[in-house]
């Protein structure tokens, strides 16, 4: 008898684990991986183009020395920018979120106007590490909208899994301490690559 | 009112909460299916050239398709040259970006595909790189593809001599790297790992339940002979998530059967336009 019983109970164990899988069990874990790791892209586009920024100052510098204004602001801007990190457990909290949008918001301000400037010299136009810089710069915009593209769309993605049947069952119950994650408002000037004219 | 119709009310106004919650889930589901969905109606992948602006005459046509088609044989690279009608109002970035994906080139887990975008009618051209290709085709020598070998020739009117042109200055770019060119596509090796990984979990389960069987025999004493404990997996498994499919169409490349590889694209690459 004591043998049917535990038998019982391996079958039950062993029919849980199935369910458990078969009921969406792994769609929040899922969704929650994905977000972060979309997120990991939007700040690694970031972070490359806060790594083009010392090349290009310099570059324009060599040409324009009396932009010190424009130059010293996109200098401060990105020294901000970097100060402003988000770890992907902060993604919940939707201040953090901000400051950081704010932060690269300001930057793709002054990048702006340091190319806007540039405009102005025509030696510095058609240097060819520039041209190289500028294009890197605008594919590096470029990849940016992108990655945030498919971050806010993870996110949706996560954040729906919580409130919706089946899987809100399991927030609910297994995953109570999952919070939604922030988005990203999408009035950032960021959303649209600067255009540059060649 | 008598308990039975009480209880009927209940048992009414229980259905009708249960429905209002499956709809209003639905509706979200709808709601959200539709924010999802692509507004943007794209051009089949009819082949290595799809030629909906009609820029391309067949004799140009064929000599494309024909190099692009020893370029995936030699490398693997899905290479894909692409003229629309319209953006349907989008930039170029964001729309060649969403058919790249749209049409899955390259391979799944190598990413090395190329999209060459014109659009005509908005003066528009676009190289979209896969993420596998991003360091060989850079965004700078995108650029200057664009700038010197294509809106020259566009600018005077000959888009088979562009797109040509472009076609040949961006298979240079790829195949001077020896490392890329030399190299056929490895052995997918994620396959095996994730069938693998799709039994282990029955491994596991099987493993306790025949060690727990195993304790019980010795407890209950006598019942000799009992084998192995075999657990088939049963259909309700699902895990996995399609690591398997994303063929690879194409190769030898007549016409017909030519797919999308399942790569992705982040974006990489330059725009320009004439």
């Amino acid at each position: 008898m004591a043998f049917t019983n535990r038998l019982r109970n391996f079958i039950a164990v062993a029919l849980l684990g199935l369910s458990l899988s078969a009921c969406g069990y792994n769609t929040i874990p899922t969704a929650e991986a994905t977000a972060k790791a979309r997120w990991a892209d939007v700040q690694n586009n970031y972070q490359r183009r806060s790594d083009l920024i010392p090349n290009l100052v310099a570059t324009v510098q060599g040409y324009a020395k009396q932009e010190k204004d424009v130059l010293t602001g996109v200098i401060e801007a990105r020294a901000k920018a970097t100060q402003v990190r988000v770890d992907a457990g902060d993604l919940t909290d939707p201040d953090k979120l901000k400051q950081f949008q704010d932060a690269q918001s300001k930057l793709t301000g002054a990048l702006g106007r340091l190319l806007a400037v540039s405009e102005n010299y025509p030696d510095l136009k058609s240097n060819q590490n520039f041209l190289a810089l500028q294009s890197q710069l605008e594919g590096t915009e470029n990849r940016i909208t992108v990655a945030r593209r498919d971050y806010i769309a993870a996110v949706r993605d996560y954040n729906l899994t919580l409130n919706t049947f089946p899987s809100m069952l399991w927030a609910m119950t297994a995953f109570r301490g999952n919070k939604p994650m922030a988005e990203f408002t999408a009035s950032d000037n960021a959303q649209t690559p600067p255009t540059v004219k060649f | 009112m008598t308990g039975v119709q009480i209880r009927q009310l209940n048992f009414v106004s229980a259905v009708r909460r249960a429905l209002t919650i499956v709809v209003f889930g639905l509706a979200l589901i709808l709601a959200c299916g539709a924010a999802f969905a692509q507004s943007l109606i794209f051009p089949d992948l009819s082949g290595r050239v799809v030629d909906q602006a009609n820029l391309i005459p067949a004799a140009t046509r064929q000599a494309l398709e024909q190099k692009l088609a020893t370029l995936e044989d030699k490398s693997g690279i899905q290479f894909v040259v692409a003229t629309v009608a319209s953006l349907q109002g989008q930039e170029i970035e964001p729309y060649a970006n969403d058919l790249y994906r749209h049409w899955a080139l390259g391979e799944k887990t190598k990413n090395n595909g190329v999209l060459l975008l014109v659009a005509p009618n908005e003066k528009k051209i676009r190289i979209e790189v896969g993420y596998g290709l991003e360091g060989t085709l850079t965004d700078a020598l995108s650029r200057v593809v664009i700038a010197n070998a294509i809106t020259p020739r566009f600018k005077a009117g000959d888009f088979p001599g562009g797109i040509t042109r472009g076609v040949d200055d961006v298979i240079t770019i790829l195949t001077t790297d020896s490392n890329e060119w030399t190299k056929k596509p490895q052995v997918r090796v994620d396959d095996p790992e994730s069938a693998f990984d799709m039994i282990l979990p029955f491994l596991i389960v099987a493993l306790v339940i025949f060690i727990l069987w195993n304790n019980s025999r010795g407890g209950g004493g006598g019942r000799g002979g009992g084998g192995p404990f075999i657990i088939l997996p049963g259909p309700g498994w699902g895990g996995g998530g399609g690591s398997f499919g994303g063929g690879f169409g194409g190769g030898g490349g007549f016409g017909g059967g030519f797919s999308g590889g399942g790569g992705s694209s982040g974006g990489g690459g330059a725009s320009g336009g004439w």
